[in-house]
């Protein structure tokens, strides 16, 4: 069972790198700042959310669990508003331009 | 090499490399966003030092709260900024602080390749004694037991610079609101998130000032979370700031301070000196200065942020 | 798995830098008010992932704190962009 457990982190963990790893290329290659703020909030949250997914079965208890995923509801939360403000100011610094 | 020596390299080189930018980007702005950068980097060094005290406390002092403090102090410097970009100073003057930048550094780690193996150390006393404190948290311990008096004399220094700052006001400003009026779409996304997250943030933060007692927090962390979900509310436009005449306000300010010596005086009477716990209520003595720290650490952090009152409170 | 994990942290923390060097650099203020939303996130799969490796259960406190900072940092950068043509933003509308 734990041995089940341990594949399941190790395959969500190397699923959430690799997002982070879409995403940091999605920083490095796209042309403007609106697509790169996509790859950024997109990617590294699904990356986020995939290495909480690993880390649960770890936790030890239901409320470190529940922490984590708190944690991680947070981080969705805040970067879908933040996407919503950057861009708006990366819109308002395109048109200034 | 062992995965953990790659990480703390990799991790050593992040900091330092973030750092060299922050000195070295000519504008202000960009300055201050690789300084926040440098701050949170600089969370996870602690965290890897484990000292995860210093971390939480680097994590919401050293990277958000003097951020926006550099930021606000970057946008009253917008007049002059041309200026301070275009002058460079001369060659002589550069290398004499590379030289004694140079010569700091090679004296702090002199010093810290130098010390004495085994280091003198009072851990071994501190954590004997520990018990007698009801905290189980060291730092805790060191922080409100063994320390008291410096914690106490922080909160006051904190105050009296509040008090400095809120003297920048001009004579008839003074009583006023701190800070210009925020304009944000009420319907719009941040103030959306300036509703739905302080309530969690100020859980947050209480739940690590209680956390503090047996693990790594406090009421100086907690107190700072909550600082930054009330000045996130006034960035927003859904609260505004509170004239600095009124009376609540006053009092929540000296609520911690003031508990602190209240509770100082009264080991006079109950363990013969000031600030002495009796064992038996020694947690409880704590916990309670810990409640006005909060609450005076939140309101001031905020306030200071928040600056010199620049609005009259007359209509 | 323990050195899983902090391969994996470092891994995630190599990603952050990387992205760090092009967004700070980044033509405009715009780019650069991501770096805090980076670092933030990776900064917290960072320590989570260094949590379970060392075991300290308590970085994920750290963690916490440093999601809800790095919200209030990026939302301070946002509202404190100088922009060229308005020069008391903050009674600006948003």
């Amino acid at each position: 069972m734990s041995l089940v457990l341990d594949v399941f982190s190790i395959a969500a963990i190397c699923a959430g790198a690799f997002f982070f790893l879409a995403g940091t290329a999605g920083l490095l290659r796209f042309p403007d700042a609106l697509t790169r703020l996509h790859a950024l909030t997109k990617a590294d949250n699904l990356g986020l959310g995939l290495v909480v997914l690993g880390l649960l079965p770890r936790a030890g208890g239901v409320l470190p669990a529940l922490k984590l995923i708190a944690i991680w509801l947070l981080v969705l939360l805040a970067s879908a508003i933040v996407s919503q403000l950057i861009g708006r100011a990366a819109r308002r610094e395109s048109r200034l331009q | 090499m062992s995965w953990t020596l790659a990480l703390e390299a990799g991790l050593a080189a992040l900091v330092l490399g973030v750092a060299v930018w922050t000195l070295s980007v000519r504008q202000t702005f960009a300055a201050v966003v690789a300084f926040v950068v440098y701050g949170l980097a600089l969370t996870l060094v602690w965290v890897r030092l484990s000292a995860l005290d210093v971390a939480l406390t680097e994590a919401a002092i050293g990277s958000g709260l003097t951020g926006v403090l550099l930021l606000g102090a970057a946008a009253r410097l917008r007049a002059t900024e041309a200026d301070a970009v275009a002058e460079r100073p001369g060659a002589g003057v550069r290398a004499a602080a590379a030289a004694l930048a140079a010569l700091v550094a090679l004296a702090l780690a002199a010093a810290l390749l130098y010390l004495p193996e085994p280091a003198h150390t009072l851990a071994p006393a501190a954590m004997a004694e520990l018990p007698a404190t009801g905290m189980r948290n060291a730092v805790t311990g060191v922080l409100m037991a063994y320390r008291a008096a410096d914690t106490l004399l922080e909160k006051v220094v904190v105050l009296i610079s509040l008090i400095g700052v809120w003297s920048l006001a001009q004579d008839k400003l003074w009583g006023g609101r701190p800070g210009l009026l925020h304009h944000a779409d009420p319907d719009g996304a941040l103030a959306f998130l300036a509703r739905r997250l302080p309530p969690v943030g100020i859980v947050a933060g209480i739940y690590i000032a209680w956390l503090g007692a047996d693990q790594p927090g406090g009421a100086f962390p907690g107190g700072t979370i909550i600082a930054a979900m009330w000045l996130l509310a006034m960035m927003a436009g859904v609260t505004d700031a509170p004239p600095i005449s009124r009376r609540w306000l006053r009092l929540v300010l000296v609520a911690g301070p003031a508990v602190f010596l209240a509770v100082g005086f009264s080991g006079f009477f109950t363990a013969g000196a000031f600030l002495a716990y009796p064992v038996a209520y020694a947690k409880a003595l704590i916990v309670v200065i810990e409640v006005g720290m909060v609450l005076t650490i939140a309101a001031t952090l905020g306030l200071l942020m928040a600056g010199p009152p620049e609005r009259s409170d007359k209509p | 798995m323990t050195g899983f994990l902090l391969a994996a942290a470092g891994f995630v923390l190599a990603m952050v830098a990387l992205g760090l060097v092009r967004i700070l650099r980044g033509p405009g203020n715009a780019d650069r008010l991501m770096a805090a939303q980076l670092m933030g996130t990776g900064g917290i799969a960072t320590l989570l992932l260094l949590g379970a490796a060392t075991d300290v259960p308590a970085t994920r406190d750290a963690a916490l704190t440093l999601a809800l900072l790095a919200i209030f940092a990026t939302v301070a950068f946002v509202k404190g962009i100088p922009a060229a043509d308005d020069p008391d933003r903050t009674q600006e509308s948003e």
